[in-house]
């Protein structure tokens, strides 16, 4: 009898310990895409979200607990991320999903956190149906309409441009997005769009295009595509005697792009989210500790992982509580949070409204240029 | 009413009672093992309809999952285009009778799409062995995920979010055993010994003056139309789908549940469908646990390497497979034997 009694006093004990254990830590819960087609994105992103917990643990945790970082891995395969959710929300009990960085992924698990109220933040998702799956669902990267708008402002106020060609890629939808919002705010801003071009990922060749660009005149090219076509493009752009600038996005920050145009690349410029040569002091730390951790320098995916992970964590601290609600609220309120991607701020669609920074491509090397506030 | 048809009705009454008593109370307390119960209906379910193509007609399909494509994407189109004019319902609604109804439709619908499109493929390709069988399939899975891929109205890259995710319980393993009993009566039928026959000896078949052409072709569509259900479930359970899901991957883990199971054995099959559908998700809890040095976690994740050891492993041990069929397994201990 008296060991029986132990026992069940040991088991309950026990049972006690590991309750007292669970209520110990903030669980925060991450899905990326670490192994898979898009691999290599996901472990620099997941890297950024990783660092920014270490960094608020190793100052206190948040609300004078420690965080515990779930990390799944989706493998890059459409079906588990909702699976992932699904473990998040049921069986860890997270108050928060950081992830994915891929809209498609989002899409597919956004529904799910939205369903059981548990707020999910993704890096990098671009789709605009991501943030419309309901309340619970924010991203911290700047969205592509945002993206044209600067770039048009761009070239009318720093470049003085009043006549520009725009070479679209029609496969990508994202391409033909930016295309039509950098049109939009060119137009707007008293320029003229004298030439649109077209071609889709895979050529090989855009002599056709680019002759008819030339005979048009313009002083600047808008050219929203992914850099393995970008590369082709700015070199054979340069041999048939187009010298004005070239004006790109986020899909130019490779640095393939560089080796394949060489000299072609030099005097354009692109957009992008973020860049490691940002002189803001914060940006300055933050690359300088990623590079000691990792061996390498931050990028995109990092910085806006890192962002992401503080914007969570920031907001923790605000609502003073872990509750769904409350937390989700104080998402929601985001106001000027200083990340390293820049001002960042929650607007009433739960996108993120922050800088873009500018990029010249100078002597073969990126540079950067300057950053572009919204609005 | 024969005995095995009793047995389905049967069998179909339990998925009732039990979707209809447990299906918010598994759902909403434990949603993680829901999401893995409703996998393991999808894989059996595709694994015991490529069986009867791989395993009792013994020709290899390498491309299943171009067949799960047409169904997901049929019947997601189908919810979304057409359920809101017909029954004038959109997601959310919740008439249990209107929702069922419309998961029966575009179920069906995707079964008998995909059983065409597999018809359509099997009639030039079956006519062809071995190798040159798998490499047409194996086509024919990516023709379906690129062809997806260009169409804008089916999402192409970004992927389709479905309206409606009428999935539950009862439809998955209603499925499952509307899909075992077919391929179970099919081959133990008078008329399945044609499907063993093409595959013990192909020549010695046509000698007896059977057609293995139109063999082939029946066992093809009967694989294609559960192929195309099992890809209505998933379409409607995840609510979201990509061209991606469909790749050649998601055929070459159907086709290692079918080996592991054993190549011709229907209760092998489905517990290698449950294995290795659970198998990844401990792995992963594993992972976590403290005894696993976090350096080491995404080896024992990525289910990739697993199927590869396991494969290995199997292939040493048992090359027959888990369950693998009798005759065959007599079969060869008697060749060891003799050698």
């Amino acid at each position: 009898m008296r060991w029986k009694a132990l026992i069940c006093c040991a088991l309950l004990l026990a049972g006690f310990a590991a309750d007292a254990d669970a209520d110990e830590a903030v669980k925060i819960g991450e899905v990326n895409p670490m192994t898979g087609a898009i691999g290599r994105y996901g472990m620099t992103c997941h890297q950024g979200i990783q660092l920014a917990i270490d960094q608020a643990n190793s100052s206190g945790g948040v609300l004078g607990k420690k965080i515990d970082l779930l990390t799944e891995d989706n493998q890059s395969q459409p079906g588990q991320t909702s699976t992932i959710v699904r473990k998040f929300v049921a069986q860890d009990k997270v108050i928060a999903i950081i992830g994915d960085l891929t809209s498609s992924a989002t899409l597919e698990g956004g529904p799910i956190a939205q369903a059981a109220k548990i707020p999910m933040v993704t890096p990098l998702a671009t789709n605009p149906k991501v943030t419309e799956i309901g309340d619970y669902i924010f991203r911290i990267c700047f969205i592509d309409e945002f993206q044209g708008r600067v770039m048009a402002r761009f070239a009318l106020e720093n470049l003085k441009s009043k006549k520009a060609g725009i070479l679209t890629d029609t496969k990508q939808d994202y391409s033909v997005g930016l295309s039509g919002f950098f049109k939009g705010a060119f137009v707007n801003g008293s320029g003229e769009v004298v030439r649109e071009q077209s071609y889709s990922s895979g050529d090989t060749d855009f002599r056709a295009q680019l002759t008819s660009i030339k005979a048009a005149g313009p002083d600047v090219v808008f050219l929203p595509g992914y850099y393995p076509e970008v590369g082709i493009i700015l070199k054979e752009a340069r041999q048939l005697g187009i010298t004005v600038p070239f004006l790109g996005c986020e899909a130019w920050d490779s640095p393939t792009l560089i080796q394949v145009a060489g000299k072609a690349a030099d005097g354009c410029y692109f957009s992008n989210q973020f860049s490691a040569d940002d002189p803001n002091p914060a940006v300055r730390e933050f690359t300088k500790v990623y590079r000691d951790r990792f061996g390498s320098l931050p990028d995109n995916f990092a910085a806006l992982g890192y962002d992401a992970a503080n914007v969570v964590l920031d907001a923790i601290n605000r609502a003073k509580s872990t509750d769904s609600i409350a937390l989700r609220d104080a998402i929601a309120r985001t106001k000027d949070f200083p990340g390293v991607s820049g001002h960042i701020t929650i607007d009433a669609q739960r996108n993120a409204s922050k800088p873009a920074v500018i990029l010249a491509i100078k002597d073969q090397q990126v540079h950067y240029l300057e950053k572009i506030n919204p609005n | 009413m024969s005995r095995s048809l009793l047995n389905l009705m049967l069998a179909l009454v339990a998925c009732v009672f039990i979707s209809f008593f447990g299906e918010n109370f598994i759902a909403s307390k434990f949603a993680y093992y829901y999401d893995i119960l409703i996998s393991i209906g999808v894989n059996i379910i595709l694994a015991t309809s490529l069986n009867l193509v791989n395993g009792y007609t013994g020709q290899f399909s390498l491309g299943h999952a171009g067949f799960m494509a047409i169904g997901a994407y049929a019947s997601a189109s189908w919810s979304n285009h057409l359920d809101p004019l017909i029954f004038g319902i959109v997601a959310g609604s919740g008439n249990p009778v209107v929702t069922n109804v419309a998961m029966f439709v575009s179920t069906l619908f995707a079964g008998i799409f995909a059983a065409i499109a597999g018809f359509a493929v099997g009639v030039p390709s079956l006519r062809l062995k071995g190798d040159y069988l798998a490499i047409v399939t194996l086509g024919f899975g990516e023709i379906i995920r690129v062809a997806i891929l260009n169409l804008d109205f089916l999402g192409a890259s970004r992927g389709l979010s479905v309206t409606g995710t009428y999935t539950n319980l009862f439809w998955t393993y209603g499925s499952v055993v509307l899909c075992i009993y077919v391929v179970v009566s099919l081959v133990h039928s008078t008329y399945g010994r044609g499907f063993l026959t093409v595959r013990d000896d192909e020549v010695a078949a046509e000698a007896m003056g059977i057609n293995t052409t139109k063999y082939k072709v029946v066992a093809f569509v009967v694989a294609s139309f559960f192929a195309g259900v099992a890809g209505a479930l998933y379409a409607h359970f995840k609510a979201f789908v990509t061209p991606e899901g469909f790749n050649f991957f998601r055929s070459v883990d159907v086709v290692v549940i079918v080996i592991l199971g054993g190549m011709g054995s229907t209760i092998g099959v489905v517990f290698a469908a449950v294995l290795l559908t659970i198998l990844p998700e401990a792995l992963r809890a594993l992972a976590h646990t403290q005894f696993v040095p976090t350096a080491y976690q995404g080896l024992l994740e990525n289910r990739l390497i697993l199927y590869s050891l396991l494969l290995i492993i199997l292939m040493l041990t048992r090359p027959q497979g888990l369950f693998g069929d009798g005759a065959a397994f007599k079969k060869w201990l008697g060749r060891s034997r003799a050698d």
